[in-house]
């Protein structure tokens, strides 16, 4: 096997709170792995004790063939890690931040280095600028821009895109998906579903569980929802009295459309049945989106906790 | 408004609650402080360390060391065999005064010839020997009149018995800057080395630069060298300057070797910044760091020999200033400065600044945090 990522039951409590509880995760050479999951599963958590952050409590594994507890410092030299939030120094202009990277690597050629990645950044002519002054944006393509400079086998990306303009998005996924054909593994978190369905496979954790895991496809098909779709006047009325009803597990607004989800499809088209004759209503059974399982998946979390409260 | 102030109020004081150590040592540094040099200060220092070196063994000479005992002022811990070690007690600051008894000296007595009694004190620090020198003055008229009495019925009470010679050593004039200065370059560089290195690690973790200093392939004492180095580096400048304004703004002489000095500065400036690098790893936030700071730099200006005499301190307090670097630094600024002293004088000061750098250092890769939890 050469799972790049390979980790077993990892488990990380903080005083009482199990914020990662039993997470195993593979994620094999050249893929590009998604992590998905409500604010506060344990996305960021996972991602620190794989790169030696945090001590799990539990578990065990490895990165890129080496273990995860006792190797640490072998395993930051070959990672790039992006932290969730900046952390690079916004009292230091764009290129000496870039230079520190470079330099901490050891990077040879230190100079041509930085300067094609600014380049490639379009940040030449600012490079002088402050990075602490620079948009929320632009932070970000910043630190993806540092940390892939020293050629990185793994990639840990935590919410890399999370305030990125669509156009930054989709260069940013072109570049992952052109080093991934080239041999470099990512593991990247995310709450876009777009972005979920460019990753070969994807996790989603809840509650510090891995509650879904495999292709975009795999997940749905696990979910096993039907879902159907209406077009009409008066959806939001239609909406409160469908949620009300018996094997309707989910009603979704979506633009002009309603998505009606269930578990059960009998109980579903039984459900739904009584809806179906209202004049002016288009009924349609469509695919389930990702984004239906994963409001379902969510919607399961705060049933739960309603229940539990 | 009063609301808006007390909700601040309140805030304020549930945080401070839970920052448990700013608020213990909020409560307790002025106390201890206040503790510490409450006792500590003494501008009339007694119990001086002093030598004698006896040329002349008998009764008068053992009465006379006797009755220096009991003004208190001396401490009379070591009889010198040699002039030779007599100086070398003085010159390292082991003793403050040296006694000598000369040879002929009990006969001159009997016959009343008031034979002389030499005294050489160390006047680097003027306020430190001056009580004591007073007091010996006294003795003059009083230490022998009792072993004297059936002797010499004869001699004038009003007469000195013996003649005092005083030779103030290394600063005959008692001018107060020249023992000023030479700590004063001890003071500030310790007070502006460990301010700048104790922020080193909190300002990284206040800033949420430090989770990706910590994903880095970077080993402790990496970390550490990077963020001291340089401030030794500015400490270097620090002392540049002043040494200018002691030499020419003070007039301070300069009897010892200046590169001499500066090596020494470099030892004490090492010693410093570990110790603020140390403190970054203990502290949790910039204002605790500056607080452990402070609490470690008023001992340094009471304890260390720089606001008062070193040896007019009790002896616990001693001990306490024997392991701050500045006292030794001190020692040796003063004998590299003031009584031409080399490197086989300032040795017995040095190692110890030494063995701080190590044990703080020590502390400090031992307590810096890998990872984040
Ligand atoms: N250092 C810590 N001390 C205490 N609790 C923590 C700590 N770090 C994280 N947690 C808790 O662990 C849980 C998981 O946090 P984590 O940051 O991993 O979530 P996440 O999935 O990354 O969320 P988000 O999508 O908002 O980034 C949260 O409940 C959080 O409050
Ligand atoms: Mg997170």
């Amino acid at each position: 096997m050469n799972g790049v990522i390979d980790v077993r039951g990892l488990t990380k409590r903080f005083g009482r709170h199990v914020a990662v509880n039993g997470v195993s995760i593979d994620v094999a050479k050249g893929e590009i792995a998604g992590f998905l999951g409500p604010n506060g599963s344990g996305k960021t958590t996972t991602i620190r004790m794989l790169c030696g952050l945090l001590t799990p409590d539990e578990g065990e594994g490895t990165c890129l063939g080496l273990d995860v507890r006792r190797d640490s410092k072998r395993i930051k030299a070959q990672i790039g890690y992006m932290t969730q939030r900046f952390s690079f120094y916004e009292d230091l202009t764009i290129r000496e931040n870039l230079d520190f990277v470079a330099r901490l690597y050891r990077l040879r050629s230190r100079k041509a280095q930085v300067d094609r990645t600014l380049e490639r950044l379009g940040l030449g002519d600012r490079q002088q600028q402050l990075a602490g002054t620079l948009s929320g944006g632009w932070k970000q393509r910043l630190a993806l821009a540092a940390c892939v400079m020293h050629g990185p086998k793994l990639l840990l990306l935590d919410e890399p895109t999370a305030g990125v303009d669509p156009e930054a998005r989709r260069v940013f996924w072109d570049q992952i998906h052109v080093l991934a054909d080239e041999g470099l593994t990512v593991l990247v978190s995310t709450h876009y579903m777009d972005e979920a369905e460019r990753c070969h496979r994807i996790f989603y954790i809840n509650e510090g569980v891995v509650i879904a895991r495999g292709t975009v496809d795999q997940v749905i098909a696990d979910a096993g929802l039907t879902t159907w779709t209406v077009r009409g006047p008066g959806l939001a009325r239609l909406a409160a009295a469908l949620s009300d009803c018996d094997g309707v597990e989910q009603v979704a607004p979506f633009g002009n459309t309603l998505h009606v989800v269930g578990g059960d499809a009998e109980r579903l088209e039984a459900a739904i049945a009584p809806f179906r004759k209202r004049h002016g209503l288009r009924w349609e059974l469509d695919a389930t989106s990702l984004e239906d399982v994963f409001i379902q998946l969510m919607g399961r979390r705060t049933g739960g906790q309603q229940a539990a409260a | 408004m009063f609301g808006r102030i007390m909700a601040v109020l309140v805030k304020e004081f549930i945080q401070m609650r839970r920052d448990r150590m700013t608020f213990g040592m909020m409560i307790g540094i002025p106390i201890l402080q206040l503790v510490l040099f409450g006792f500590a200060i003494n501008n009339d220092p007694k119990n001086l360390p002093t030598s004698v070196l006896i040329q002349d063994h008998g009764r008068y000479s053992r009465a006379l060391v006797a009755a220096m005992q009991n003004t208190e002022y001396f401490r009379v811990d070591s009889v010198a065999a040699t002039e030779a070690e007599a100086q070398r007690l003085l010159t390292t600051g082991a003793v403050n005064f040296v006694v000598t008894i000369p040879a002929g000296f009990e006969r001159d007595l009997a016959r009343g010839d008031q034979p002389q009694l030499l005294v050489q004190a160390d006047a680097t620090d003027p306020t430190a020997s001056a009580n004591a020198l007073a007091a010996l003055q006294q003795l003059q008229y009083t230490a022998l009149r009792h072993e004297l009495r059936g002797v010499l019925s004869g001699l004038n009470p009003d007469e000195p018995a013996f003649e005092l010679v005083v030779h103030r050593l290394y600063n005959p004039e008692g001018i107060t800057a020249y023992n000023v200065v030479p700590g004063l370059i001890g003071v500030i560089l310790t007070m502006s080395t460990i301010l700048m290195t104790s922020l080193a690690l909190t300002r990284e973790t206040e800033r949420g630069t430090m989770e990706n200093l910590l994903a880095m392939p970077l080993r402790p004492i990496e970390v550490m060298l990077g963020k001291i180095v340089p401030y030794i580096g500015i400490g270097c400048v620090q002392v540049a300057i002043i040494l200018a304004a002691a030499r020419w703004l003070f007039e301070v002489p300069i009897l010892g070797s200046v590169p001499l000095l500066y090596g020494m500065l470099l030892a004490f400036i090492a010693a410093n910044v570990c110790l603020g690098y140390t403190f970054s790893t203990l502290a949790r936030t910039q204002m605790q760091a500056m607080q452990l700071t402070f609490f470690f730099f008023l001992p340094s200006i009471l304890l260390s020999g720089f606001m008062f005499p070193f040896r007019g301190m009790p002896v616990w307090a001693q001990w306490i200033g024997e392991a701050l670097p500045l006292t030794h630094f001190m020692r040796i600024a003063r004998g590299i400065l003031l009584k031409g002293n080399g490197f086989a004088e300032v040795a017995p000061s040095l190692w110890p600044i030494f063995v701080f750098l190590a044990i703080v250092g020590t502390i400090a890769l031992r307590r810096y945090r890998q990872t984040l939890d």
